[in-house]
């Protein structure tokens, strides 16, 4: 498996840290060894807040990355930030809902993912992260799909099972849109 | 074993109730704060005592004197809170009290910043506190280590009946990773019949726990006794990894979280074709100077300190290596992390300096 070095970025509560800490959770089913590093400092309230995951099948040395192979863009300022730091033939990964601009690079490839409008078309804004990480997952397949889906019904047992098949679609949204962009 | 993904804070925190401690005393600092609030939670859970004291030398006067009723205590800080414990460290030592203190560092000097740091390695090395002073300081550069070095510095503080540092920095503190809770095998210790625990009608003497002595040739002898200590830690207690270092005409020695960047720098340069290997001390006190005066003294043309601070473990590796090989520093401070391709390119630059 190739080497995965991704660095998520947008508003606090759009569900970055938490798509990475599912990306990292099912790298840990999987077996691959993984980190997570969010950015903290004096963060402002409605600023914007980026994590870094690694996946790997080695251990993992420098657990920040400066080249990512993929970038996760959830906001406009996280564009701006974080397209110069994608590797050449990178992916970025854009909430085209909230980022109105293309990529500027023609060095690397970007898929465009409405993830609000899926997420409202569904009748739940909170599933927004849930699309993202759909698309991160179906078009980079770093990662099975049905490890996401049995974590789907893990992270909602109880009164909150109600949502795994809210989750299941959402998730089936992202892949469906990554790859029909791939084709 | 399960494998389970961890905060390292958390981790830490859990690792230290794991390994018997019940008695936690802290005071809110980031990059840290996880850790008494997991203690606040769980500890009460597991019952032991959670006190968010008023200040950190409430906190690590706390700890002395749960420690002096023989129960497992600690304080976690970061390096400004630190600074104020370290009188009670200090006294801890003078009555030969264990006790766990963790500082998850970040950048200084004062208040700083908030972000990773390691400026601390005076501090912690040499004793913050007053008095000849030493304690076993435990460096993890990973949440397994992390994890892990929290049982040993129970067991190593009770067995030498002296406080232990862990000395991790703000990323440690803040990033998850996978980890495995192994099943410790805790050391043979001795009973704590020394504790101020209450007589009960069980014992005719009392026992009394102090750092005062005011007859000069009494203090100075506990000074000799502490002494004896400081070299059996300096004898059994030093640890260190190294990736590499049989052929490497480059070691980089660094310690937490810059020795992952220096490992994955020198993975890079040994692609490209140069020797380069890497010293992690797992601990900085006692410091692995054997190890590398008998590697200064092999084919090794050089050594390259690599830390987030000005240069303050490098002393360490200068008093190791002697004139025997040149040694070089790259640091990065004040909370700044460094990048791969920095201390690739400052490693390159000294591995062509030192052919």
């Amino acid at each position: 498996m190739k080497k995965r070095e991704v660095i998520l970025s947008g508003f606090g509560g759009q569900g970055v840290m938490s798509i990475g800490k599912n990306l990292a959770e099912a790298g840990v089913v999987e077996g691959l060894e993984v980190s997570w590093v969010p950015s903290y400092g004096p963060e402002m309230r409605g600023g914007t807040a980026n994590c870094t995951v690694i996946l790997s099948e080695e251990r993992i040395g420098a657990p920040l990355v400066e080249q990512a192979t993929e970038i996760v863009v959830m906001n406009r300022p996280s564009l701006i930030k974080f397209e110069p730091a994608l590797q050449p033939g990178g992916i970025a990964f854009i909430n085209s809902s909230i980022v109105p601009d293309k990529v500027t690079r023609d060095d690397i490839q970007a898929i465009y993912v409405p993830c609000d409008a899926i997420a409202k078309e569904l009748g739940n804004p909170k599933v927004a992260n849930m699309v993202m990480l759909g698309a991160y997952v179906g078009a980079t397949e770093a990662l099975k799909v049905e490890t996401i889906e049995e974590m789907i019904h893990e992270m909602f047992t109880g009164k909150k099972a109600k949502l795994v098949p809210l989750n299941l679609e959402a998730l089936q949204r992202g892949i469906r849109c990554a790859k029909e962009q791939l084709a | 074993m399960k494998r389970e993904i961890w905060k390292g804070s958390e981790a830490i925190a859990e690792a230290a109730i794991r390994a018997g401690c019940r008695g936690f005393f802290g005071y809110p600092i980031t990059p840290q704060n996880e850790i008494p609030e997991y203690m606040s939670l769980k500890m009460p859970e597991s019952g032991g005592v959670f006190v968010q004291a008023e200040s950190e030398l409430a906190a690590i006067n706390m700890v002395y004197g749960a420690a002096a009723s023989g129960m497992r205590a600690m304080t976690s800080s970061s390096s400004p809170g630190i600074s104020l414990k370290q009188e009670g460290i200090s006294y801890m030592v003078g009555a030969e009290l264990p006790g766990v203190i963790v500082n998850v560092m970040r950048g200084g000097p004062g208040l700083g910043s908030i972000q990773p740091g390691q400026s601390d390695y005076f501090q912690a090395t040499r004793g913050g506190g007053n008095g000849d002073y030493h304690m076993v300081v435990l460096a993890p550069a990973n949440l397994q280590e992390a994890v892990d070095v929290m049982f040993e510095a129970f067991d190593i503080a009770d067995q030498y009946r002296n406080p232990v540092l862990v000395l991790a920095d703000g990323l440690i503190g803040q990033m998850m990773e996978p980890i495995v809770w192994k099943e410790h095998t805790p050391r043979v210790l001795p009973d704590k019949t020394w504790a101020a625990d209450g007589r009960r009608g069980e014992r005719e003497h009392n026992n009394f726990i102090t750092s005062l002595l005011l007859a000069a040739d009494a203090c100075e002898a506990r000074n000799i006794r502490l002494k004896a200590k400081f070299d059996e830690m300096e004898q059994n207690e030093c640890r260190w990894e190294e990736i590499g270092t049989e052929d490497a005409d480059l070691i980089l020695v660094s310690y937490g979280t810059p020795s992952r960047i220096a490992q994955s720098a020198a993975e890079q340069l040994r692609a490209q074709g140069l020797k380069v290997g890497l010293l992690r001390p797992i601990t900085v006190w006692p410091f692995p100077t054997a190890r590398i005066r008998e590697l200064a003294a092999g084919k090794c043309r050089g050594f390259l300190a690599v830390e987030m601070s000005q240069g303050q473990m490098v002393d360490d590796v200068r008093l190791a290596v002697g004139e025997k090989k040149p040694v070089g520093f790259y640091g990065r401070c004040g909370g700044v992390v460094p990048t791969v391709s920095e201390v690739r390119l400052a490693a390159e630059k000294f591995y062509q300096e030192v052919q």
